[in-house]
């Protein structure tokens, strides 16, 4: 099918977005870490970090530093090959996702796809499988650590995520039943359209958050849970669980652990824009080669207002209580998941 | 495309024996995942991308989540081997290789590698398997899950402590 040429180069452009991507996440985590550190403490009327750096931007290089030259602490009894895998894993699997996940419009460079590392047509399936891999790290994390705290976080997490995880799946089945397509660029592209109806409502893009309002809701609650953020982070909340399931993990796994999960933050972000607020699409404007990197703004634009929204309910909220999280998940926000697809289901089959 | 097929199954065999020869329960578990994963290639080496990752998302993400849980809370750890039965040392191995030659001389006789299967007959995609699960389909699919309602429902009343003096 493909000539030796093409089979080469298609890996050498796939080596350079998967590079490219990679870095330019790293980059995003880094500095996530360091807003976050500025917007809480604006929310608690302090500054933040401002010494490293002009306000403090040189902050997470400062850590990145530390992490790699801290003492690696390793207690006696632990279970070797599970405590060094755990925070590998969950690492991997966090980076996995943004695999699928696509910036900007359809744009091929010699027949490959730019703005996407691979488009699978069963997309979004895959983040949420690589989503659902990812209670192993923390469970695994937490039993191998040999100790009563990590064991009783890694516990509660991933009970708390496998809970989530269907009101997640759940809460999505509406927007799949509006577009049809599992792909992640089909979706978007279903909300391409501006809305028909005319009137004042001619200006509002067709995005599926106006579609399916509850859905949205129950989408970002469900991965706020997924994500072991505040609200929903008693499984490593300090004054409950000491560390929760890193308790024991200094340096480097910690780093990682770190990293997964602001990493799981953008992927959540990433796929609540591409779902709910028309991923890439916006008002286009300029030359030619500005309508290519417009898109990627919008994109990116969106998301860090997932972002800053993640941040500000994290310096707003007080934390749940264990009971209270698993009686929300399972006893209010899995039933209203329901309800939103038989709703759905309903108004499709009535409309047509 | 056959390189694939080949590295997925040796790993599915070879993480298949470490689910057996493990000592430790954990890493029969952790083996277990393995070998659901590389079935989840071979499916989509089969063209059914749906089912690859629906196995991946229920099984190895969901329901071997909850046997890692039990085997955690259980704190097992590593097992050491009980030599009761010098016969069943000696003959154990032997005796299974037997039964594995008879069983794959049946299925070579069966199925002979000269005879060429067309590869998918039913398309992968959800909507085909949305219609057979739905239309063609739907009375065991319904019934399946009645199933499964029974089974935790007994599963719950088993392990639910009496309480005396109450009902």
């Amino acid at each position: 099918m493909d000539t030796s040429a093409s089979v080469g180069f298609f890996v050498l452009m796939t080596i350079v977005k998967v590079v490219l991507v990679i870095l330019i996440l790293l980059t995003t985590i880094a500095y996530l870490t360091w807003l976050e550190r500025k917007l809480v403490a604006r929310i608690q009327s302090r500054w933040g970090p401002y010494l490293v750096g002009p306000h403090g931007l040189l902050q997470p290089v400062a850590d990145g530093l530390k992490f790699l030259f801290k003492e690696d602490i390793v207690p006696l009894e632990v279970d070797r090959v599970v405590y060094w895998l755990a925070p590998f894993m969950a690492f991997t699997l966090a980076f996995l996702s943004i695999a699928v996940i696509p910036f900007g419009a359809s744009y091929k460079f010699h027949g490959y796809e730019v703005f996407q590392l691979t488009d699978l047509n069963v997309g979004l399936l895959f983040v949420f499988a690589v989503t659902s891999l990812g209670v192993y790290g923390i469970a695994l994390a937490g039993w191998s650590s040999n100790s009563k705290y990590p064991l009783f976080g890694g516990l509660r997490s991933s009970a708390q995520m496998i809970s989530y995880e269907v009101s997640l799946s759940l809460a999505v089945i509406g927007v799949l039943m509006l577009s049809g397509t599992f792909s992640l660029r089909g979706i978007v592209d279903q909300q391409a359209a501006m809305w028909q109806s005319g009137g004042v409502l001619r200006f509002l893009p067709h995005w599926n958050l106006f579609l399916q309002p509850l859905g949205f809701i129950c989408y970002f609650m469900a991965a706020i849970a997924e994500t072991n953020r505040v609200p929903f982070d008693l499984p490593e909340g300090e004054t409950e669980l000491v560390g929760g399931f890193h308790t024991e993990y200094s340096s480097f796994k910690f780093a990682l652990f770190f990293m997964s999960e602001y990493a799981n933050m953008v992927t959540v972000s990433c796929l609540a824009t591409l779902l709910f607020f028309g991923g890439w699409l916006g008002p286009a404007f300029g030359p030619g080669w500005f309508r290519l990197i417009l898109p990627v703004f919008w994109f990116c634009l969106k998301v860090f207002c997932f972002l800053f929204f993640y941040i500000w309910v994290r310096g707003t909220l007080p934390r749940f209580r264990y009971d209270q999280l698993m009686a929300f998940g399972w006893k209010f926000l899995l039933p209203l998941a329901l309800l939103n697809v038989l709703v759905t289901g309903l108004i499709i089959g009535w409309v047509g | 495309m056959a390189i694939l097929f080949y590295i997925a199954a040796a790993l599915a065999i070879i993480a298949g024996l470490s689910v057996i020869l493990q000592r430790t329960p954990v890493y029969s578990a952790l083996s277990l995942i393995v070998v659901l994963c590389a079935l989840a290639v071979m499916y989509l080496l089969l063209g059914a991308p749906f089912i690859a990752v629906i196995q991946v998302i229920v099984y190895a993400g969901a329901i071997m989540v909850l046997f890692v849980m039990v085997i955690m809370l259980l704190n097992a750890r590593r097992e050491s081997a009980t030599d009761r039965s010098r016969l069943a040392h000696f003959l154990g191995v032997p005796l299974l290789i037997a039964l594995l030659v008879e069983l794959l001389f049946v299925v070579w006789r069966q199925f002979p590698v000269a005879s060429t299967h067309p590869a998918a007959i039913l398309e992968g995609d959800p909507v085909s398997i949305g219609r057979l699960l739905f239309q063609t389909y739907v009375l065991p699919f319904e019934v399946t899950s009645i199933l499964i309602l029974v089974a935790m429902l007994g599963a719950v009343v088993l392990a639910k402590e009496r309480v005396k003096g109450k009902g």
